[in-house]
């Protein structure tokens, strides 16, 4: 039964760290689109830096 | 709107119309990431809505947002500004935390099982382990018990206060009382603690209430979003000939609003310069345009149909017809008796039975026996948390969330918490005319007459083509459904806004537009029944076209559905006589009001209520909201101005008409179920209590008992979803 004593503290650590990510989530609106971010997932990467590239352009020529 | 309010908010929020593929949101937060103002801009498919952060060196203002939403229109999206407002923010808060509590609770659930299984199987466990054990799953559930329980310790408390009781009240005390004897067992090494039992009990109820919460919330986001759509603005006519586009909640009296035809008109007011027909059905019922020039009275809400028109903007007095029916209102709300829901009301009952039960458990045993107050406690809060309202506690809001989905489905928004339990107790219906059993379009209804050949009717629609009044579209409506071909003339067509057009056509003049613009005497074919149009061409008898508003494809089968429940259906109308019996007979109803101004509707609604009658009432106008505010319980079209929308419980979004019986059959359903939910949850007591009073309660059948009765009762409102629904015959 000695093994318990590092068994359950092992087993609440994990479980918190579970409720952590939780909070996580829900502090950072996860949960605010749920069907957006399955579509979001199918966008190409290269379009978006590309995009991002060209707005950093664009605010530098400005400033 | 306060410049300095507006900067401290650097996000804004639209809602966008047609919003569903992921390629919306790529060319949305494409287009709008090339704007340099805009830090950020990102579209929740959800909510159908675009938040737009702008960069903090951009002062937010009217201009940028309009810039939004033209870049929006240019990609072919519509896009409106929308205000969050309070309760928005109130509901996201409490959703919220009702999340932190469910989430403490789910790990709290499932640390303590893990705990308590190993106690409960561990035959050869000695004591110190058992005990220890006990103190960890303490150590849990305490803090739980407190952080999680608040929004029923909370809700319980206010009850209490005001003299009531809630369900919250046994939940409340339940909770309490399981971890203070858990707590005394602890210290006093016990076998058995109940500490898996009163976390499980938390985490279950706060699953079903934040569904419950979540589901009203996205139907009254949707509410929110077709409010949006109907934000208007008004165009102010500065004395240097200027305009200027406002909102139209900006706008002062004394002001001059310029309405073009098509527009609504934004306030009550006085014609100024201009001459036209304006179309007042959404605020009075009434069906026929009615003609306005120079010195006529305007009023908010209505819509200009034909010319352009200078108003000016009257004192809001007191006495305008908005004013009147706010009043109305007012009066109708403090009429309305309270409704006590179900679950109080099973509350009521439930609750201090049990506490009789458990105290007269406690007293049996410590008179009747000789095993001390201790254990007679015990075994008394056993029996309380045997009894502990987990079923009851989800019985109501796990139908609601059943049925509010599948009402969302068919396009019904539930808006009222209370608002399906009162919509199953009705027993009669009354509808409005114009806008609810009608669609509020006008059909051409005279297509018998011998005049209205396909030879005028194709002539008629060759003017009628460039023009954008409704009686005009309706006559090329006519013509398609005839096949009759509905080609402009290439001839030049001059229009006299509040009269009609005419064009040179073969060399002879041809009329389309009303009486007076043909030069037809009063006297000739006398109508003040339907809308009318004439076609006259020089040197013929001219051609009368008669217009009466649509009937929705399915209102004559549900009026029957329910006249055929042996419901008293009514239908009361601000329109005239002759239309109103009209549409009556074709409904096949025999009792109806006309003319009808919102205090007789209120006035008949007051009477039937007096008589124990629980009235339904659908209506969309202006006119009806103090009416729908009224009633018992109250449906509107989406269509419906804003005011009736915000008055109504439910809101459905379908041309159709059917959808209030679906309402009515998921309301009724979902009261037998919860009555059912109820029953179940009173059997399980009525087997499960004699062994908690007779002290043979282990945490095992307690923990058991309890996931039993939790998911039976799911199960059981579950059983909604595959109750069939009305549909009405008409394609």
């Amino acid at each position: 039964m000695d093994g318990l004593i590092y068994l359950i503290p092992a087993a609440l650590f994990l479980g918190l760290l579970g409720l952590a990510g939780f909070f996580w989530s829900i502090n950072h609106n996860q949960y605010d689109d749920l069907e957006g971010a399955s579509y979001r997932a199918l966008f190409e990467e290269d379009d978006i830096a590309e995009e991002l590239e060209k707005k950093e352009k664009n605010s530098h020529k400005e400033t | 709107m306060d410049q300095s309010l507006q900067k401290m908010f650097k996000i804004e929020h639209f809602v966008v119309e047609g919003l569903h593929c992921p390629k919306c949101i790529r060319e949305i937060e494409g287009t709008l990431s090339e704007n340099t103002k805009i830090k950020n801009a990102r579209v929740n498919l959800s909510t159908q809505r675009l938040a737009v952060e702008w960069r903090p060196d951009v002062n937010t203002s009217v201009e940028h947002s309009e810039e939004v939403i033209s870049a929006l229109e240019k990609i072919g999206f519509k896009a409106f500004p929308f205000n969050t407002s309070q309760i928005d923010k109130e509901g996201e808060k409490t959703a919220r935390s009702l999340l932190y509590a469910m989430g403490v609770a789910g790990f709290a659930s499932a640390n303590i099982m893990l705990l308590s299984v190993s106690v409960w199987s561990g035959d050869d466990m000695n004591e110190t382990t058992r005990n220890m054990m006990h103190w960890v799953s303490a150590l849990i559930a305490l803090p739980t018990a407190v952080f999680s329980g608040m929004p029923f310790y909370k809700s319980a408390w206010g009850a209490l206060k005001g003299g009531r009781l809630n369900m919250d009240v046994p939940i409340s005390l339940a909770v309490i009382l399981t971890c203070a004897m858990s707590l005394f067992g602890t210290y006093m090494q016990t076998d058995h603690t109940y500490y898996d039992a009163v976390v499980m009990l938390l985490f279950f109820l706060l699953t079903g209430r934040y569904l419950d919460q979540k589901m009203r919330r996205q139907a009254r986001s949707v509410a929110h979003n077709l409010m949006s759509y109907k934000v208007s603005k008004a165009t102010l006519l500065h004395e240097d000939g200027n305009t200027e586009d406002v909102a139209s909640e900006m706008l002062s009296p004394g002001q001059i609003v310029q309405v073009i035809p098509g527009g609504k008109i934004p306030a009550d007011g006085i014609v100024l310069s201009g001459m036209s027909d304006v179309d007042t059905s959404l605020v009075t019922g009434e069906t026929i345009p009615a003609k306005v020039e120079k010195d006529s009275e305007v009023f908010a809400g209505t819509i200009n149909l034909n010319g352009t028109l200078n108003i000016k903007i009257t004192a809001t007095s007191g006495n305008t017809l908005l004013d009147e029916i706010i009043v109305l209102m007012e009066t109708a709300e403090q009429g309305r008796a309270k409704y006590v829901k179900l679950a109080d009301r099973a509350a009521a009952i439930y609750a201090p039975l049990v506490h009789i039960l458990s105290l007269s458990t406690f007293l049996g045993w410590f008179l009747l026996s000789n095993i001390g107050w201790e254990a007679s406690l015990i075994n008394a809060i056993a029996v309380l948390i045997i009894t502990c309202p987990c079923a009851l506690g989800l019985a109501v809001p796990v139908v609601q969330v059943v049925a509010s989905s599948r009402l969302f489905k068919s396009g019904v928004l539930v808006k009222a918490a209370d608002g399906l339990e009162r919509l199953a107790e009705i027993d009669t219906v009354i509808f409005d005319k114009t806008g609810t059993l009608t669609l509020g379009q006008p059909e051409l209804a005279n297509f018998d007459d011998e005049d209205v050949t396909p030879f005028n009717l194709e002539l008629a629609a060759s003017l009628a083509k460039t023009s954008s009044h409704p009686l005009c579209r309706a006559l090329i409506v006519a013509c398609h459904d005839r096949n009759i071909p509905t080609i402009a003339t290439k001839s030049e067509i001059y229009e006299e806004p509040g009269m009609g057009l005419k064009a040179m056509i073969n060399n002879l003049e041809v009329r389309l537009g009303n009486r007076e613009w043909c030069g037809i005497h009063a006297s000739y074919l006398p109508n003040n029944r339907y809308s009318e149009l004439w076609l006259s061409v020089k040197g013929a008898k001219p051609v009368l076209f008669c217009f009466k508003d649509r009937m929705r494809g399915d209102a004559h089968d549900v009026v029957g559905w329910f006249l055929r429940r042996k419901m008293k259906v009514i239908m009361l109308s601000g329109d005239r006589k002759d239309v109103v019996e009209e549409a009556a007979e074709e409904l096949g109803l025999s009792r109806y009001k006309y003319s009808c101004k919102p205090q007789d509707k209120i006035e008949v609604i007051e009477r039937m209520k007096a008589n124990g009658d629980k009235i339904l009432m659908v209506g969309d106008g202006l006119n009806d909201a103090p009416a729908l505010r009224a009633a018992h319980v109250s449906i509107s079209p989406s269509s419906a101005s804003e005011i009736s929308q915000n008055a109504a419980d439910f809101i459905f979004q379908s041309q159709k008409l059917e959808t209030v019986v679906r309402a009515y059959q998921v309301s009724v359903s979902s009261r037998r179920l919860v009555f059912m939910n109820f029953a179940l949850a009173a059997i399980y007591n009525i087997i499960a209590v004699p062994f908690a009073a007779a002290g043979l309660l282990t945490p095992l059948i307690a923990a058991i008992a309890m996931s039993l009765s939790s998911i039976v009762v799911t199960a059981n409102a579950l059983r909604l979803n595959f109750e069939k629904l009305y549909r009405s015959h008409e394609p």
